[in-house]
């Protein structure tokens, strides 16, 4: 369970560009829930994110994940018990390592001694069974530099090595707007796939506002630094994407600027 | 080219090599430019030669790795700890262990091996001595010679095997992957940091053992020897690339000695025929460095012209 307690975040504080983007923010994760975020440019999306992750530290407020602190833990620590994928399928794999150094990386983080080989025998077969889950033939490829996959199978294998520890939180943050219909549909599908599977606390930021309704089990909808909508269960079934609109206008008296917002429904 | 050119080209190249394994390490593993090594070069020269005379010339090459490797993690926490620029923490580090160099050599700027070093200790053990070869001082200096080959063969391939081992661990691959995609490491559970520290501290413990065999072979240790020594290693490197091609971890560490191989004989070569006086070696290193480092960009800047070129025939 993640819990934010009245979590803020300024960032130049004291300058003339000085920007709240985070602001008093609380917010409970059961472990079953799949949130899906929306929210315009600028609303506090990925803050929220790197506020988890510990890409920076906050100001005021608590994270709790599991009953246990965050808030003061450097980036890297927070890792291992948080996984993330971002929009650039470049950012989360080492193009000049192999598919098979890139999974013992994200493997054996706290059970490998140091100076243990990185890549055994005995990995090889179980990292070859969750390659061929993807269908994309990657697990005849072990050996092949990463560098060297398309956009959507270094995504994919991001994925993975994500979620191949057992994290006990995903946050993807708009992890398939980088790449083709087809491909985003197919690592879309298997996110859904392994979020099931591993039953992972997951909060999933998109532009893309039917796939923000018809994915996971709870939307929520942020404004400069602030949750203004949170629903579930029914009134979620009931919504639809021009209701949406209508109740952000509402709720903030101006339109919904993302300029990549998709409405579909 | 003569043999004796040949077989000098040969030893101190393999004597580089470890410099050249070093330079690979934290040029193209860890991806920064580490001028470290001009220091930790000569750190590795003072702490061997003052062990040396003081009677241990084994633990003196020790200690110059482990000296070395203090240099490369105080470049290291200059760099990760308080975000000091890679190249000004390298100077600056650099520029301190002039002092501390000048320190181990007992504030002198020269040190003379007069005790015995560890070619000196093989040549006993081979029983290698005057009397033996009282008759013929060539076979003498021929057998000597070859002990400081197999020295500098011995010492590159152990040292070799080492690090190809250690870069397939698990903290090796860490290593590796920070210097690959420093944005993924951060965002992962690897201490980015800390694994930066240990790439430097193992190149600059590889520089100063190269320094350390080499004071040893020559006898004699003087503050200014790691004058232009990263250019060396850089030069050995390239040179090392340009042969076998990029690739790998493994196949880039033995590329490196062989080019450090081939580079020290080739300047031999060079010198012996005048086609430029000595002292030129300096320019001639660096502009070699230039060139193959602008590579990549003359090639993409042609293949522009070209194919403007095409479009206006067109």
């Amino acid at each position: 369970m993640l819990e934010l307690r009245h979590v803020t975040k300024t960032f130049a504080k004291g300058t003339v560009n000085e920007h709240t983007a985070l602001r008093d923010v609380s917010l409970t994760l059961q472990d079953d829930d799949f949130i899906t975020i929306l929210g315009s440019n600028g609303a506090g999306k990925s803050t929220l994110f790197g506020a988890i992750a510990g890409t920076f530290y906050v100001d005021e407020g608590e994270i709790l994940l599991d009953g246990k602190h965050l808030e003061g833990l450097p980036e890297h620590k927070r890792a291992r018990a948080v996984g993330t994928l971002f929009q650039d399928p470049m950012k989360g794999t080492a193009p000049d390592l192999t598919i098979e150094e890139n999974l013992s990386l994200a493997c054996n983080q706290t059970r490998r001694f140091p100076l243990a080989m990185a890549v055994q025998k005995k990995d090889l077969q179980f990292y070859r069974e969750q390659l061929s889950a993807f269908q994309m033939g990657l697990e005849d490829r072990m050996k092949m530099k990463v560098g060297l996959l398309s956009g959507g199978q270094r995504q994919a294998l991001t994925l993975l090595m994500a979620t191949i520890a057992h994290p006990k939180l995903l946050l993807l943050d708009e992890h398939t707007a980088a790449l083709d219909p087809a491909t985003a549909e197919k690592v879309m599908a298997i996110t859904v796939q392994i979020v099931r599977e591993q039953k992972i606390p997951t909060m999933m930021i998109t532009h893309n506002m039917g796939q923000a309704l018809t994915t996971g089990n709870r939307t929520i909808m942020m404004d400069a630094g602030q949750i203004i909508l949170d629903i579930a269960g029914d009134e979620r079934k009931e919504m639809t994407v021009p209701k949406l609109m209508t109740l952000y206008s509402g709720a903030r008296g101006k339109e919904l600027d993302n300029d990549r917002m998709l409405l579909s429904q | 080219m003569s043999l004796t050119m040949f077989l000098g080209g040969l030893q101190e190249g393999l004597f580089y090599a470890l410099l050249a394994m070093g330079v690979f390490i934290s040029f193209r593993i860890l991806n920064t430019p580490d001028l470290t090594t001009e220091g930790s070069y000569t750190l590795g020269v003072a702490v061997s030669a003052v062990l040396t005379v003081a009677g241990h010339p084994v633990l003196g090459l020790l200690c110059a790795f482990l000296a070395g490797a203090a240099a490369g993690s105080v470049t290291g926490l200059l760099q990760t700890k308080v975000g000091i620029h890679p190249i000004l923490a390298g100077i600056l580090t650099m520029s301190g262990l002039y002092t501390i160099n000048t320190a181990v050599m007992g504030g002198k700027p020269d040190v003379t091996l007069t005790k015995t070093t560890i070619f000196n200790k093989l040549y006993e053990v081979f029983n290698i001595n005057l009397q033996a070869f009282n008759r013929d001082r060539q076979a003498f200096t021929m057998a000597k010679e070859i002990t400081v080959l197999i020295v500098g063969a011995v010492l590159a391939l152990l040292v070799l095997a080492l690090l190809i081992w250690f870069f397939r661990t698990h903290i090796g691959l860490c290593i590796r992957a920070t210097g690959n995609n420093e944005a993924m490491v951060r965002s992962s559970s690897i201490n980015a940091g800390g694994m930066k520290v240990l790439g430097l501290a193992v190149a600059n413990g590889c520089t100063a053992l190269a320094g350390g065999v080499m004071t040893q072979s020559g006898g004699f240790a003087t503050i200014s020897n790691g004058a232009g020594v990263l250019v060396v290693g850089l030069a050995s490197v390239i040179i090392g690339e340009a042969i076998v091609g990029r690739r790998g971890v493994t196949v880039g560490l033995i590329s490196a000695i062989l080019g450090s191989v081939l580079y020290q004989c080739l300047i031999r070569l060079a010198t012996s025929l005048n086609i430029f006086p000595a002292y030129y070696l300096k320019l001639v290193s660096a502009v070699i460095v230039a060139i193959a480092l602008a590579l990549p960009m003359i090639r993409e800047n042609l293949g522009r012209h070209h194919r403007k070129g095409g479009k206006s025939h067109a």
